[in-house]
Protein backbone atom coordinates (compact mmCIF):
# COMPACT_ATOMS: atom_id res chain seq x y z
CA UNK A 1 0.00 0.00 0.00
CA UNK A 2 1.54 3.49 -0.89
CA UNK A 3 1.54 6.10 1.26
CA UNK A 4 -0.95 8.23 -0.11
CA UNK A 5 -3.26 5.25 0.38
CA UNK A 6 -2.63 4.99 3.67
CA UNK A 7 -3.17 8.22 4.62
CA UNK A 8 -6.80 8.56 2.62
CA UNK A 9 -7.74 5.39 3.93
CA UNK A 10 -7.10 6.83 7.84
CA UNK A 11 -8.82 9.62 6.64
CA UNK A 12 -11.42 7.98 5.93
CA UNK A 13 -11.76 5.97 9.31
CA UNK A 14 -11.44 9.38 11.23
CA UNK A 15 -14.69 10.78 9.02
CA UNK A 16 -16.70 7.64 9.94
CA UNK A 17 -15.09 7.20 13.75
CA UNK A 18 -15.96 10.82 13.82
CA UNK A 19 -19.77 10.49 11.81
CA UNK A 20 -20.55 8.00 13.87
CA UNK A 21 -19.65 9.61 17.30
CA UNK A 22 -21.48 12.74 16.23
CA UNK A 23 -24.79 10.72 15.59
CA UNK A 24 -24.85 9.20 18.76
CA UNK A 25 -23.93 12.31 20.76
CA UNK A 26 -26.87 14.34 18.30
CA UNK A 27 -29.26 11.83 19.59
CA UNK A 28 -28.59 11.41 22.97
CA UNK A 29 -29.02 15.60 23.06
CA UNK A 30 -32.00 15.23 21.36
CA UNK A 31 -33.49 12.42 23.66
CA UNK A 32 -32.03 14.34 26.71
CA UNK A 33 -33.84 17.30 25.49
CA UNK A 34 -37.15 16.12 24.79
CA UNK A 35 -36.85 14.93 28.23
CA UNK A 36 -36.12 18.05 29.92
CA UNK A 37 -39.09 19.33 27.75
CA UNK A 38 -41.69 17.43 29.65
CA UNK A 39 -40.60 17.32 32.68
CA UNK A 40 -39.05 21.08 33.22
CA UNK A 41 -41.15 22.91 30.65
CA UNK A 42 -39.75 25.41 28.44
CA UNK A 43 -39.32 28.42 30.71
CA UNK A 44 -35.28 28.11 31.12
CA UNK A 45 -33.01 25.50 28.48
CA UNK A 46 -32.14 23.13 31.05
CA UNK A 47 -31.27 20.44 28.54
CA UNK A 48 -29.03 22.37 26.65
CA UNK A 49 -26.96 23.77 29.86
CA UNK A 50 -26.98 20.03 30.99
CA UNK A 51 -25.66 18.22 28.12
CA UNK A 52 -22.78 21.18 28.11
CA UNK A 53 -21.57 20.80 31.24
CA UNK A 54 -21.64 17.04 31.31
CA UNK A 55 -20.01 17.37 27.77
CA UNK A 56 -17.23 19.96 28.87
CA UNK A 57 -16.52 17.24 31.65
CA UNK A 58 -16.31 14.37 29.67
CA UNK A 59 -13.95 15.61 27.01
CA UNK A 60 -11.54 16.74 29.96
CA UNK A 61 -12.08 13.77 31.30
CA UNK A 62 -11.04 11.73 28.23
CA UNK A 63 -8.48 13.79 26.92
CA UNK A 64 -6.45 13.51 30.12
CA UNK A 65 -6.98 9.60 29.76
CA UNK A 66 -5.49 9.70 26.18
CA UNK A 67 -2.57 11.53 27.49
CA UNK A 68 -1.58 9.73 30.03
CA UNK A 69 -2.61 6.20 28.41
CA UNK A 70 -1.23 6.84 24.61
CA UNK A 71 -1.94 2.61 23.95
CA UNK A 72 -5.62 3.07 25.87
CA UNK A 73 -8.92 2.19 24.40
CA UNK A 74 -9.50 6.25 24.45
CA UNK A 75 -6.44 7.46 22.92
CA UNK A 76 -7.35 4.65 19.99
CA UNK A 77 -10.57 6.11 19.65
CA UNK A 78 -10.04 9.54 20.51
CA UNK A 79 -11.62 10.72 16.95
CA UNK A 80 -14.87 8.92 18.09
CA UNK A 81 -14.92 10.05 21.79
CA UNK A 82 -13.88 13.74 21.29
CA UNK A 83 -14.34 15.27 18.05
CA UNK A 84 -17.28 12.68 17.76
CA UNK A 85 -19.37 12.01 20.51
CA UNK A 86 -18.46 15.15 23.24
CA UNK A 87 -18.96 17.19 20.03
CA UNK A 88 -21.95 16.38 18.65
CA UNK A 89 -23.51 15.93 22.48
CA UNK A 90 -22.54 19.61 23.27
CA UNK A 91 -24.03 22.48 20.79
CA UNK A 92 -22.66 26.32 20.90
CA UNK A 93 -25.01 27.39 18.36
CA UNK A 94 -28.44 26.26 20.24
CA UNK A 95 -26.61 27.74 23.21
CA UNK A 96 -26.44 31.14 21.39
CA UNK A 97 -29.80 30.98 20.08
CA UNK A 98 -31.69 30.33 23.42
CA UNK A 99 -29.66 33.02 25.15
CA UNK A 100 -30.73 35.37 22.29
CA UNK A 101 -34.48 33.87 22.38
CA UNK A 102 -34.70 34.55 26.28
CA UNK A 103 -33.60 38.57 25.58
CA UNK A 104 -36.37 38.81 23.05
CA UNK A 105 -38.76 37.69 25.47
CA UNK A 106 -37.96 40.41 27.48
CA UNK A 107 -35.76 38.29 29.86
CA UNK A 108 -32.72 40.00 30.03
CA UNK A 109 -31.59 38.46 33.86
CA UNK A 110 -32.38 34.75 32.50
CA UNK A 111 -30.59 35.59 29.68
CA UNK A 112 -27.54 36.42 31.17
CA UNK A 113 -28.40 33.82 33.77
CA UNK A 114 -27.44 31.27 31.79
CA UNK A 115 -24.89 32.93 29.54
CA UNK A 116 -22.88 32.90 33.22
CA UNK A 117 -24.32 29.87 34.51
CA UNK A 118 -22.75 28.04 30.91
CA UNK A 119 -19.63 29.20 30.98
CA UNK A 120 -19.22 28.82 34.48
CA UNK A 121 -20.56 25.60 34.63
CA UNK A 122 -18.42 24.36 31.78
CA UNK A 123 -15.12 25.42 32.44
CA UNK A 124 -15.85 24.31 36.06
CA UNK A 125 -17.06 20.89 34.71
CA UNK A 126 -13.77 20.55 32.10
CA UNK A 127 -11.46 21.21 35.11
CA UNK A 128 -13.25 18.62 37.35
CA UNK A 129 -12.86 16.29 34.39
CA UNK A 130 -9.25 16.92 34.20
CA UNK A 131 -8.48 16.47 37.82
CA UNK A 132 -10.38 13.10 38.22
CA UNK A 133 -8.70 11.89 35.27
CA UNK A 134 -5.33 12.55 36.65
CA UNK A 135 -6.35 11.07 40.15
CA UNK A 136 -6.88 7.88 39.01
CA UNK A 137 -3.60 6.79 37.26
CA UNK B 1 -42.75 15.15 21.43
CA UNK B 2 -39.54 12.82 20.87
CA UNK B 3 -40.19 9.98 17.77
CA UNK B 4 -38.14 7.46 16.28
CA UNK B 5 -37.97 9.14 13.28
CA UNK B 6 -36.90 12.34 14.74
CA UNK B 7 -33.91 10.85 16.47
CA UNK B 8 -32.91 9.28 13.19
CA UNK B 9 -33.62 12.57 11.81
CA UNK B 10 -31.64 14.29 14.51
CA UNK B 11 -28.41 11.87 14.30
CA UNK B 12 -28.06 11.75 10.93
CA UNK B 13 -28.15 14.97 10.69
CA UNK B 14 -25.60 15.18 14.08
CA UNK B 15 -23.50 12.80 11.89
CA UNK B 16 -23.61 15.06 8.96
CA UNK B 17 -22.19 18.05 11.21
CA UNK B 18 -19.89 16.17 13.12
CA UNK B 19 -18.20 15.18 10.06
CA UNK B 20 -18.04 19.13 8.32
CA UNK B 21 -16.94 20.52 11.77
CA UNK B 22 -14.21 18.52 10.89
CA UNK B 23 -13.53 19.17 7.60
CA UNK B 24 -13.63 23.12 8.05
CA UNK B 25 -11.47 22.42 11.77
CA UNK B 26 -8.85 20.80 9.43
CA UNK B 27 -8.98 23.45 6.58
CA UNK B 28 -8.66 26.31 8.89
CA UNK B 29 -5.91 24.80 10.77
CA UNK B 30 -3.90 23.96 8.14
CA UNK B 31 -4.22 28.14 6.92
CA UNK B 32 -4.32 29.34 9.97
CA UNK B 33 -1.83 26.87 12.66
CA UNK B 34 -2.74 24.96 15.43
CA UNK B 35 -1.19 27.67 17.89
CA UNK B 36 -4.44 29.41 18.84
CA UNK B 37 -7.80 27.37 18.22
CA UNK B 38 -9.27 29.44 14.77
CA UNK B 39 -10.77 26.38 13.78
CA UNK B 40 -13.43 25.68 16.57
CA UNK B 41 -14.26 29.33 16.55
CA UNK B 42 -14.50 29.39 12.68
CA UNK B 43 -17.16 26.30 13.02
CA UNK B 44 -19.01 27.66 16.47
CA UNK B 45 -19.43 31.40 14.62
CA UNK B 46 -20.39 30.12 11.50
CA UNK B 47 -22.92 27.75 13.24
CA UNK B 48 -24.36 30.89 15.45
CA UNK B 49 -24.93 32.86 12.40
CA UNK B 50 -26.41 29.62 10.25
CA UNK B 51 -28.51 28.53 13.50
CA UNK B 52 -29.96 32.11 13.75
CA UNK B 53 -30.76 32.24 10.08
CA UNK B 54 -32.38 29.06 10.19
CA UNK B 55 -34.75 30.20 13.23
CA UNK B 56 -35.48 33.34 11.39
CA UNK B 57 -36.66 31.31 7.96
CA UNK B 58 -38.89 28.83 10.08
CA UNK B 59 -40.24 31.35 11.69
CA UNK B 60 -41.44 33.50 8.58
CA UNK B 61 -42.43 30.77 6.89
CA UNK B 62 -44.43 29.38 10.04
CA UNK B 63 -42.77 26.12 9.78
CA UNK B 64 -43.35 24.41 13.09
CA UNK B 65 -40.21 23.65 15.47
CA UNK B 66 -41.49 20.46 15.93
CA UNK B 67 -41.05 19.13 12.93
CA UNK B 68 -38.63 17.01 11.20
CA UNK B 69 -36.74 19.60 9.32
CA UNK B 70 -35.79 21.36 12.13
CA UNK B 71 -34.88 18.23 13.44
CA UNK B 72 -32.58 17.28 11.10
CA UNK B 73 -31.27 20.82 10.06
CA UNK B 74 -30.87 23.04 13.61
CA UNK B 75 -30.65 20.08 16.44
CA UNK B 76 -28.65 17.78 14.41
CA UNK B 77 -26.75 19.65 11.52
CA UNK B 78 -25.98 22.72 12.78
CA UNK B 79 -26.21 21.74 16.66
CA UNK B 80 -24.04 18.89 15.80
CA UNK B 81 -21.69 21.48 13.83
CA UNK B 82 -21.45 23.57 16.77
CA UNK B 83 -19.22 22.14 20.18
CA UNK B 84 -18.71 23.50 23.39
CA UNK B 85 -17.16 20.58 25.13
CA UNK B 86 -13.88 21.36 22.73
CA UNK B 87 -14.35 25.09 23.72
CA UNK B 88 -14.12 24.34 27.02
CA UNK B 89 -11.03 21.91 26.91
CA UNK B 90 -9.29 24.69 24.30
CA UNK B 91 -9.69 27.19 26.60
CA UNK B 92 -8.76 25.24 29.85
CA UNK B 93 -5.56 24.31 27.94
CA UNK B 94 -4.60 27.41 26.83
CA UNK B 95 -4.89 29.22 30.56
CA UNK B 96 -3.05 26.16 32.02
CA UNK B 97 0.03 26.63 29.24
CA UNK B 98 -0.34 30.40 30.94
CA UNK B 99 -1.69 32.06 27.68
CA UNK B 100 -3.61 34.02 29.68
CA UNK B 101 -4.94 36.70 27.38
CA UNK B 102 -5.65 33.85 24.17
CA UNK B 103 -7.67 31.90 26.81
CA UNK B 104 -10.21 34.76 28.09
CA UNK B 105 -10.11 36.32 24.25
CA UNK B 106 -10.71 32.84 22.73
CA UNK B 107 -13.70 32.27 25.15
CA UNK B 108 -15.04 35.91 25.03
CA UNK B 109 -14.97 36.34 21.66
CA UNK B 110 -16.61 32.80 21.27
CA UNK B 111 -19.45 33.90 23.47
CA UNK B 112 -20.05 37.64 22.45
CA UNK B 113 -19.29 37.08 18.90
CA UNK B 114 -21.89 34.04 19.02
CA UNK B 115 -24.70 35.62 20.30
CA UNK B 116 -24.13 38.46 18.24
CA UNK B 117 -23.94 36.31 14.72
CA UNK B 118 -26.97 34.18 15.97
CA UNK B 119 -29.07 38.22 16.14
CA UNK B 120 -27.34 39.00 12.68
CA UNK B 121 -28.17 35.73 11.45
CA UNK B 122 -32.00 36.03 12.68
CA UNK B 123 -32.26 39.44 11.02
CA UNK B 124 -30.74 38.41 8.06
CA UNK B 125 -33.10 35.18 7.75
CA UNK B 126 -36.35 36.56 8.64
CA UNK B 127 -35.47 39.67 5.82
CA UNK B 128 -34.20 37.09 2.92
CA UNK B 129 -37.66 34.57 4.08
CA UNK B 130 -39.98 37.98 3.98
CA UNK B 131 -38.08 39.09 0.15
CA UNK B 132 -38.97 35.84 -0.98
CA UNK B 133 -42.34 35.44 0.26
CA UNK B 134 -43.24 38.68 -1.25
CA UNK B 135 -41.50 37.91 -4.59
CA UNK B 136 -43.38 34.94 -5.02
CA UNK B 137 -46.87 36.41 -3.46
Amino acid sequence: MTARNKGNKNTLKTYAAVGLGGALGAGLRYVIGMGALQTLGPLFPWATLAVNVIGSGLIAWLATQARQHPQGHVSRWHHFWLAGFCGGFTTFSLFSLEALLLWQRNQAVLALLYVLLSVSGWLIAAYIGQRLSASKT
Amino acid sequence: MLTVTGLIGVMFGGAAGAMLRLWVGNVVSRRAGTRFPWGTLTVNLSAAFLLGAAFGAWQAFTVSLDGLGWGIAAVGLLGGYSTVSSLSLQTLTLWQQTRRQASAGYLLTSVAGGIALVALGYVTGSATSDMFMQVLG
